[in-house]
């Protein structure tokens, strides 16, 4: 049961993990992005309609990530670019992702692909109790677990990702040192949003093969919970992502089991973990052990330096 | 002379049109979600195409994903200026605007449906789905091996629950020994989670799965770990090729258009219309070839009882979870009691939450 438990975890919970690293990177950067939620629906779509059209699910990824990285410097270019408003900005950049893949989605409903199938790691996936949920899944999985080392190695291990994570902090310092705040900035906004968009392509390619309006179904807005729990740090948001995955993927086999607690309460336990996650994150701000980037939402011009 | 021939000529060529002119109808639709849900807004919209083709109805209007609740008057309102003299507002929550607008708009006709409230132009309108669902208890009741069936249900409402007791009659009606377990999703619409639960379902043993959603993943999830399924809504079987056994569906074309002609004739009056298979709103799809030839036959059978008035899925004997009677030999639960439903039958695993 266990094996099963966390398999399903897993899965449930690999959307958001791409998401939320999306986001990790954006805010890392200075940006908040509230698009996710829009840029998830993109990539959904778009990598749908690029898989349907090519028969290549390789190609229907790699239209998720392009699409949405698109999308996403539009925020970048309001945001980084004009230093408008990033929450009002990022909200338009849901709603406009809402509307957007409704009305290009509509052809795409009820067309089927083959997603992605399972391929198990010869060795690992004979593992007790990890084998299976870890290493017998489908390669955008596998390609998630790279992603997050990835980018952990990049901002704690790589020049150019200090100097991402001193635009979050400190971008008058980074513009001192000569590092470029806006292209830095705007890769990071592109960059993020195109791996949000892989997370929204998950949910079409892999987890359900299908297109239909809205499907992200608020993941998005849980990703950018999460941020805030992962504390910035990747290997956290997997932590997060997966607790978040699996408490839905609990709540349901407790019910398919015969439990008799009322679905109601068990329906609740993931929000009611959010709310909590929120809740702990920033009774460690006040105590001054914030891992939040310091300029976080600030827009940044040379001229207003002080 | 000549001009009073033309005038009669005229009045003749008139003439037929005007004793026998049909009102021309304009019809409106408000849906809850988009048309694209490949679910229940899709059905509805079939339909909506359907009373087209009639030669009086003029080309419709529909609003897709308007918001329940008050704000929805809004909308409705913007429908009956552009027009409209026939809105249909297909779903529950559009109950009260409905009411509203149509006492603001006494010459244009409402149809609401699922819903209780009635007017002098308001008549309220849904389907007898328990009927097809029995039917397709007894298939998934003949196919099970291992006597587990799950289902994957939205909101514990009674629609909800009449569903899954509907099912679990036919079901038990032929295998007594099969028991259905339900997953509550609390959601109509997220595709992720369905396919969750329909996965935990699996899990347990569910070798035949039933659903109350809108969207089709859990027929993915039974296509891929090599189940069987029933749809619902819609014809869903392209994404469960080999899953797919059958599916009650809702066709709503049929009532549309008797409405659409009795609005247009004049003869339309306020009522609570609940159709069921005799009148063609609910139906069984197409079997899969998969489903043996006398397990079609018995269904067949069945589904003519239902037709002709002779079976009713909730006539007694009916045992509760408890093993209590509900409804005792001889009798048969009143429509009043189906719309009302908050209890489980013997054989459903599962709770209704309070």
């Amino acid at each position: 049961m266990l094996e099963i438990l966390l398999d399903a975890t897993v899965r449930a919970g690999t959307p958001i993990l791409f998401a939320t690293l999306g986001a990790i990177i954006n805010e890392r950067a200075g940006i908040i992005n509230l698009g996710i939620e829009g840029l998830m629906l993109i990539g959904a779509v778009a990598g749908f309609a690029a898989t349907h059209a090519s028969g290549s699910l390789l190609i229907g990824v790699i239209a998720a990530f392009v699409l949405a990285f698109l999308a996403g410097s539009i925020h970048a270019l309001i945001t980084v670019q004009l230093r408008g408003n990033q929450i009002v900005s990022g909200l338009a950049l849901t709603m406009f992702g809402i509307g957007m893949t409704a009305l290009f989605g509509k052809e795409m409903v009820g067309l089927t692909i083959t997603g992605f199938e399972r391929i198990a790691i010869p060795g690992l996936s004979l593992l007790p109790v990890i084998g299976k949920p870890f290493f017998n899944q489908d390669l955008l999985i596998y390609f998630s677990f790279v992603l997050v080392a990835l980018i952990w190695l990049f901002f704690y291990r790589t020049r150019w990702g200090l100097a991402v994570r001193t635009l979050g902090e400190n971008p008058a310092a980074a513009d001192t040192c000569g590092v470029p705040v806006n292209l830095y900035r705007f890769l990071a906004v592109t960059i993020g949003s195109g791996i949000v968009g892989i997370g929204g392509a998950y949910l079409s390619l892999a987890s359900t093969p299908m297109w239909i309006e809205n499907m992200s179904g608020g993941r998005g807005w849980i990703a950018v919970a999460l941020v805030i729990f992962a504390g910035w740090s990747s290997p956290r948001a997997m932590l997060g992502a997966y607790l978040f995955g699996g408490i839905t993927a609990m709540q349901l086999r407790f019910q398919a089991m015969g439990t008799t607690i009322s679905a109601h309460i068990l329906q609740m336990l993931p929000y009611a973990f959010t709310i909590l996650v929120l809740v702990i994150s920033t009774m460690r701000l006040a105590k001054g052990a914030s891992q939040q980037p310091e300029s976080l939402g600030q827009p940044y011009d040379r001229e207003d330096r002080k | 002379m000549k001009k009073i021939m033309l005038m009669f000529m005229i009045l003749f060529l008139l003439l037929p049109h005007m004793v026998f002119a049909e009102k021309q109808v304009k019809p409106g639709f408000i849906y809850v979600g988009p048309v694209g849900d490949a679910g229940w807004t899709y059905a509805h919209d079939q339909g909506r195409q359907e009373m087209e083709k009639l030669s009086f109805v003029e080309p419709s209007t529909y609003i897709e994903s308007v918001p329940e609740g008050a704000e929805s008057a809004r909308v409705i309102n913007g429908l009956v200026r552009k027009g409209a003299n026939l809105v249909f507002t297909t779903s529950f929550g559009y109950m009260d605007a409905t009411i509203d607008v149509a006492k603001r708009n006494p010459e244009v006709v409402f149809m609401h449906c699922s819903g209780f409230k009635t007017a002098d132009n308001v008549g309220t309108y849904f389907g007898r789905m328990y009927e097809p669902r029995y039917l397709s208890g007894i298939v998934a009741g003949k196919m099970t091996k291992k006597n587990v069936i799950g289902y994957v249900a939205a909101f514990p409402i009674p629609e909800v629950i009449r569903g899954i007791n509907a099912f679990t009659l036919g079901v038990r009606s032929v295998n007594p020994k099969a028991e259905v377990r339900v997953v509550w999703t609390q959601t109509w619409f997220d595709p992720g989670i369905e396919r969750d639960a329909a996965d935990s379902l699996l899990d347990v043993g569910a070798d035949v799965l039933a659903m109350h959603q809108d969207a089709p993943a859990t027929l993915q999830a039974a296509e891929a770990r090599g189940a069987y399924v029933i749809g619902y809504n819609s014809d869903m079987r392209e994404f469960a090729p080999n899953a797919f056994l059958t599916a009650p569906v809702w066709n709503w074309g049929a009532l549309y258009t008797k409405l659409a002609k009795a609005v247009s004739e004049g003869t339309w009056k306020s009522e609570q219309i609940w159709d069921g298979m005799k009148e063609g709103l609910v139906k069984l799809a197409d079997f899969n070839a998969k489903v043996p030839a006398e397990v079609q036959a018995l269904v067949s059978e069945k589904a003519a009882a239902i037709k002709a008035g002779t079976l009713h899925p909730f006539s007694g004997p009916i045992k509760n979870q408890a093993g209590n009677i509900a409804v005792a030999a001889g009798k048969t639960h009143s429509d009043g009691e189906l719309l009302g439903m908050n209890y489980f039958v013997e054989g459903v695993q599962g709770t209704i939450p309070k």
